[in-house]
């Protein structure tokens, strides 16, 4: 069997057949910032986060199938500006009170704009409207927060078999939407035990009365950089549980 | 005339939270002394800055008329301005009412909330007008620097403050980087 081979910032990374510059990146310990990419689900592509130049040309990493004669920029500056510039954003297209979120500390979003030292949201703040869904006995659904990465989607649809979730709504208009008649969580078959109850990389979707668990020291991008979390969870080939 | 730099403080929509945690620089502030003097400052207790300040740093977002006329008053006699904190930043936690009407805040807090005697909205013509909205600072005047978290620790303001003093370009590095 031929060894396949691509380029990473001047490292040779092997890649296999199905790789995609992500996939082959991480098993070889690189890392690529992403929010929306999660091994354990099919690569859906929308934060732009992952961005990587692939011979010249700007790429997400996450959907970009892996090829011969690849010669891939990861870390550079002008990425760095780039990806700081998305998350920005992220954060100013929705609501982030990081202060009072109980998922500061373990929030993937957060964790990105610390990683690309990202101080400000530089753009005018939106603020928008969003609801608030308490209305399940163990999950709450907190809209302000979503940034539309359809890992929930994914989640339900793949790992629990559900369909709980889907995004409705296009640009400004765009929202998380539950399945089920009163559109409401309460009524539909998500359960706390479920995949898509703990998959979100931010504070959107979270389970009742596990909220501060954690003091402030000891959570996990505390502990650890964002670059290093991602790469402990995802290296393991069977995928892993996720924050 | 002395070769210090100037400092000056200030606070528009914040708790002062940001000032509390600048002042656990601790005996730090003894060496801060040695090369930096208070202008403007709750700790002075000067009302207006002096003609030319060199860092003028200020806390809170805009929630008033009153706050929009202080921040440009400030702006404009600070070299360098920097927005310290979450709700300089983002507004912060002032602007989690950003969802909620005006109205509807007003009524919750002084006719319907709980434990609420002789319920009436205050109108004095004393009050600043309130914004419908809460803004971060960089919506209405250029900002320099911005100093994240919630409070900002003690370390990133000595950090920035050292830095400068020092003619080094400030820069925050990792560990003192939170939005929280
Ligand atoms: S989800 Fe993350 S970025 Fe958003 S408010 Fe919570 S901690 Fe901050
Ligand atoms: S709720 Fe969370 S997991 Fe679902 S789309 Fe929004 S951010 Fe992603
Ligand atoms: S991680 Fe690749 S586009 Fe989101």
């Amino acid at each position: 069997m031929s060894i396949h081979t691509i380029s990473i910032d001047g490292q040779t990374v092997p890649f296999e057949d199905g790789d995609t510059v992500m996939s082959a990146a991480t098993r070889a310990g690189i890392y690529i910032p992403h929010l929306c990419h999660n091994p354990e689900f099919t690569p859906h592509g929308s934060c732009k986060l992952c961005t990587v130049k692939v011979n010249g040309r700007n790429c997400t990493a996450c959907t970009f199938p892996a090829d011969e004669d690849q010669t891939v920029l990861n870390n550079t500056p002008e990425l760095t500006e780039l990806r700081r510039t998305i998350t920005q954003m992220l954060f100013v297209e929705g609501n982030h009170f990081c202060p009072s979120c109980e998922k500061s500390g373990n929030c993937q979003l957060q964790a990105v704009g610390y990683h690309l030292n990202m101080l400000d949201g530089h753009f005018p703040h939106f603020y928008p409207s969003r609801e608030v869904d308490a209305s399940h006995p163990d999950i709450l659904l907190d809209r302000d927060r979503c940034i539309y990465c359809e890992l929930c989607v994914r989640a339900s649809r793949e790992a629990d078999g559900k369909n709980v979730f889907a995004i409705a709504g296009r640009g400004v208009l765009n929202h998380l939407v539950v399945n089920s008649a009163s559109g409401l969580l309460k009524d539909s078959d998500l359960q706390a035990s479920d995949k898509a109850a703990d998959v979100c990389p931010v504070g959107a979707i979270l389970v009742k009365r596990h909220g501060f668990e954690a003091p402030i020291g000891a959570r996990i991008y505390d502990r650890q950089t964002l670059a290093e979390a991602s790469l402990a969870r995802e290296m393991r080939p069977e995928g892993a549980e996720n924050e | 005339m002395s070769n210090k730099i100037k400092v000056a403080t200030t606070s528009l929509a914040g708790c002062f939270g940001c000032h509390m945690s600048f002042l656990d620089i601790d005996e730090r502030i003894l060496d801060l002394a040695e090369v930096a003097e208070f202008d403007r400052s709750p700790i002075t207790d000067i009302k207006h800055c002096s003609d030319k300040v060199d860092i003028g740093l200020i806390e809170g977002g805009l929630c008033n008329a009153e706050n929009v006329h202080t921040l440009r008053e400030f702006r404009e006699h600070c070299k360098i301005l920097v927005a310290v904190g979450a709700c300089a930043i983002n507004g912060g936690i002032p602007a989690m009412r950003n969802h909620i009407p005006l109205e509807e805040c007003l009524e919750e807090a002084y006719l319907h909330g709980v434990g609420v005697e002789n319920p009436r909205i205050p109108d004095d013509p004393e009050l600043p007008l309130l914004l419908n909205k809460v803004h971060p600072i960089h919506e209405v005047v250029k900002v320099d620097y911005v100093l994240p978290g919630c409070p900002p620790s003690a370390d990133v303001f000595w950090k920035f403050l050292t830095d400068l003093a020092s003619g080094r370009e400030p820069s925050l590095p990792y560990e003192l980087v939170h939005y929280d």
